[in-house]
């Protein structure tokens, strides 16, 4: 039994870098495939709106605006990032990017439109 | 006049302490954090705190003693300041002297535990009043090896005021390791004092909320992190005037470098036992105590006696 | 309050001490524990009953967020027991990455625990230290699986993604710096003075009283007890690898953590086998809408304790039922045996030994009728009947904020 036995550790920690980084003054770096914003491609979407049927906060909506054109409604603060809708669409019309800092004051601007 | 009110209330007086008090406050956050491999808070951040705190409302629950529950940090933190005048900092003489002195400091180092108590109990919270009977049962197990440590000291030199013991042993040099297993003594049941880890006992976070603090919030709450930082220093300064007497004759400016170098010294020492050991529990501190903290506390008096027998 | 020196306090439901709202009113006598009464309760959100009302596909995702920490545990066993409905034959390659994302999950899990461990004897230091190694093992989840907690990782018939060579290498690397500082931990534990007094002798439970209480997980593994669903029903590619259940003869809270170290190296040998065995192949099959009649019940070894789930299905899109027994169910009972004749200094960290995770626990068990003469239980249609009525005997009527609701939720 040794009180203290972290004592070394410690020690030798005080010459290292420190782990934490001051954020947001620091950079912040994710991994790539990361699950963040959600990125619409208007030319590839056919209207099937698998995506709707499968999302599990309803938080996609597909609207018809043309012939063949289609624009995708995303609530930012309905989606909860688990890119169902990317697995689903069969046309591969949906991406995930790691794009995590999404925060607004202003809750009208967290639905996007994707023309 | 105005020299005495000069010295009492700015500098070695009320504004330098708090000011050093938060200086301290940070010195120690940072070296906890960097020990812990983190970044730590800036340098402003007590400074930040206090003003944060005083700017806030005092909520004092319905049922506590409403004069007690104010007075309480008050008396906590004039007791803390007058002790500072008593104690030598980096000349041989303090601001006032007497024969006892020593006592004196210690006794008011004591007041604020007390005050803690009655703020505690007076809250009538429930957690507040577990706190603060912890408080009490720790004084019994750290006041007596705290006095014998630094008592022990005081012994050698043959006398009980403070100016007196600095002059003895700026005379007799090198003659202060002999007290160093005191020092360790003393550091320890300091920590039982300022109530850190591994003694936090009366404050345990994850036990009961704040202890004695619990129902404190606002001005009254910055009163008493003023006083904590305050009494780290007081004890550290009372603990580098009776260990490390050495230095007191040098030019004011190097002195005074070589108080404030003593004084984090000591502080680090504090931060260094903070992060290395866990918290105990009541029972199992005051059996520490008593068992093995008394008996080395013995050992530095006996020694201290047959030194000043023999050899002076 | 007869007695003038007992009294009560409540730890909870808000209390620096636990993590999550759950209400243990204890009497004290001075500092010593007189006895102990637990209510629960405080996160239920009505996961059961909202999985019936989305299809199976959104329910991967709402059963995933039944807890953050053991996320995968929960999908996973879900998923198992629609698959064996529908009986879909899995391809190996799924079921080796979903051992491996289980494997991570425990670690970090167990990593976590040591933290929390730590901060509750206020060794803050532990915590730092176990959290930022902790970092090594999240920043490998989100490489692999895209994020840090609620992976997502799992579908009905496999996996969503597959793993690279290249991620085989950092997984390796990882593991390796890993083992290295849990081996650190082992020996602070062990030789550590002031966490061998706070730990030992404190929350004890013998081995009769483990399998007469039912405790489950490490809990019941520190008292000698040698359950564990990865050896005792083996599931996805456990029955392929070869691995050690701990236990440990302690008993107290030092047990559990010795137990809980000791499984995580287990875990990083599992691990290398899973990386060195991993078949070729597709990650999965495809998945039907339409699940056929039947009901199932699935089993899993979650970070603490066996974790069961109860799937009834009825050939719609939609899961006729769900139930979840979590693990933190079984042990929390144990704590009221655990906490006799103790102190009030030891509550914090036997509440946290046996690693409790509330917001799996609160599911609705059975709910009585209210006149007292029949011990029926309440079917869903007379509750909803009765509850309706009750608002309307206060003067609210819900039917036109029904209707409303009705509109909102149609595809």
């Amino acid at each position: 039994m040794r009180p203290g036995k972290m004592l070394r550790e410690v020690l030798g920690s005080f010459f290292k870098k420190p782990v934490t980084t001051k954020y947001p003054a620091g950079k912040l770096d994710m991994a790539d495939k990361y699950r963040g914003k959600l990125k619409f491609y208007p030319e590839k979407c056919i209207g099937c709106k698998l995506c709707m049927k499968d999302c599990p906060t309803n938080a996609i909506t597909i609207v018809k605006v043309a012939d063949k054109q289609f624009e995708a409604h995303i609530d930012l603060s309905r989606c909860i990032y688990c890119a169902q809708c990317v697995d689903s669409c069969p046309k591969k019309a949906l991406e995930a990017t790691n794009d995590i800092e999404l925060a607004q004051l202003d809750k009208a601007k967290l639905k996007i439109v994707y023309k | 006049m105005l020299e005495f009110l000069f010295k009492v209330i700015v500098f070695p007086g009320i504004f330098f302490l708090s000011a050093f008090g938060l200086f301290v406050e940070y010195f120690d956050r940072k070296l906890y954090a960097r020990l812990q491999n983190r970044i730590g808070p800036p340098w402003f951040q007590p400074v930040a705190d206090l003003i944060k705190l005083l700017a806030k409302e005092d909520v004092i629950p319905r049922e506590a003693n409403r004069n007690m529950f104010m007075m309480a940090p008050v008396f906590a933190l004039t007791s803390v300041i007058t002790a500072f005048l008593y104690i030598p900092l980096w000349k041989q003489n303090s601001l006032f002297s007497f024969n006892g002195d020593i006592l004196v400091v210690l006794y008011l180092l004591t007041i604020p535990t007390l005050a803690f108590f009655i703020g505690g109990w007076y809250s009538t919270s429930l957690y507040a009043r577990i706190g603060s009977v912890r408080s009490l049962t720790q004084l019994f197990a750290y006041e007596v090896p705290l006095f014998m440590g630094i008592l022990s000291s005081a012994l050698l030199a043959d006398s009980w005021s403070l100016k007196d013991i600095t002059i003895f042993y700026a005379k007799h040099n090198w003659l202060w390791l002999v007290n160093l297993l005191g020092f360790a003594i003393a550091l320890v049941s300091f920590l039982g004092k300022l109530e850190k880890a591994p003694f936090d006992i009366p404050e345990a976070e994850t036990e009961v909320v704040a202890g004695c603090f619990t129902e404190y919030s606002g001005r009254l709450f910055a009163l008493l992190r003023l006083t904590l930082d305050i009494e780290m220093v007081v004890g550290s300064a009372l603990l580098a005037a009776v260990f490390f007497p050495f230095g007191l004759s040098l030019p004011p400016l190097l002195g005074f470098l070589l108080f404030i170098a003593k004084v984090l010294f000591i502080i680090s020492l504090i931060s260094l036992l903070r992060t290395i050991l866990a918290r105990l529990r009541i029972d199992q501190m005051i059996s520490f105590c008593w068992k093995y903290m008394v008996p080395l506390a013995l050992l530095q008096i006996l020694v201290n006696l047959f030194l000043k027998g023999v050899i002076l | 309050m007869h007695n003038s020196d007992e009294f009560r306090i409540p730890i909870g439901p808000q209390h620096p001490a636990l993590k999550e709202p759950e209400s243990f009113s204890v009497a004290l006598k001075g500092e010593k524990i007189m006895g102990v009464d637990i209510r629960l309760g405080y996160n239920h959100r009505g996961i059961e009953k909202a999985a019936e009302e989305r299809t199976y596909v959104q329910d991967i995702y709402l059963i995933e967020r039944v807890c953050g920490i053991c996320s995968h545990a929960h999908s996973t066993c879900f998923i198992q027991a629609v698959e064996e409905i529908a009986k879909l034959a899995v391809p190996k390659r799924a079921q080796y990455i979903r051992t491996l994302i289980a494997e991570l999950e425990r670690i970090h899990s167990h990593l976590l625990w040591l933290g929390v461990a730590g901060h509750e004897i206020g060794f803050d230091t532990l915590l730092m230290y176990s959290w930022r190694d902790r970092e090594v093992v999240m920043d490998i989840l989100a490489i692999l699986t895209g994020n840090r907690v609620n992976y997502g990782m799992n579908t009905i018939g496999g996996v969503r993604r597959d793993i690279s060579p290249d991620q085989v290498q950092q997984i390796l690397k990882a593991v390796d710096t890993l083992e290295e500082r849990t081996k650190y931990y082992i020996e602070v534990a062990t030789e550590e003075t002031t966490i061998i007094k706070r730990l030992s002798g404190v929350g004890v439970v013998s081995y009769d009283d483990a399998l007469r209480l039912d405790a489950v997980g490490p809990t019941a593994r520190a008292s000698g007890v040698r359950r564990d669903v990865r050896a005792d029903d083996p599931y996805a590619a456990y029955g392929e690898l070869d691995f050690n259940v701990i236990t440990d003869d302690h008993c107290d809270v030092y047990g559990r953590t010795v137990v809980r170290v000791k499984e995580l190296m287990e875990s990083y040998k599992i691990i290398r086998q899973v990386l060195k065995k991993l078949p070729d192949g597709p990650i999965s099959v495809r998945m039907p809408r339409i699940i056929p009649a039947g009901e199932a019940l699935s089993r899993y070894e979650a970070p603490r304790g066996e974790d069961v789930h109860y799937v009834q299905a009825n050939g719609t899109d939609k899961p006729a039922r769900v139930k979840i027994r979590a693990p933190t169910l079984a042990n929390v009972q144990v704590v009221k045996h655990m906490l006799k004749d103790r102190y009030l200094a030891d509550m914090p960290i036997v509440i946290a030994a046996i690693d409790p995770c509330f917001s799996c626990t609160d599911r609705l068990i059975a709910i009585k009728e209210p006149d007292s003469e029949s011990a029926n239980i309440f079917t869903w249609p007379a509750l909803h009947k009765y509850s309706i009525d009750w608002y309307k005997n206060k003067g609210i009527d819900f039917t036109q904020l029904n209707k409303k609701l009705e509109e909102r939720l149609k595809p």
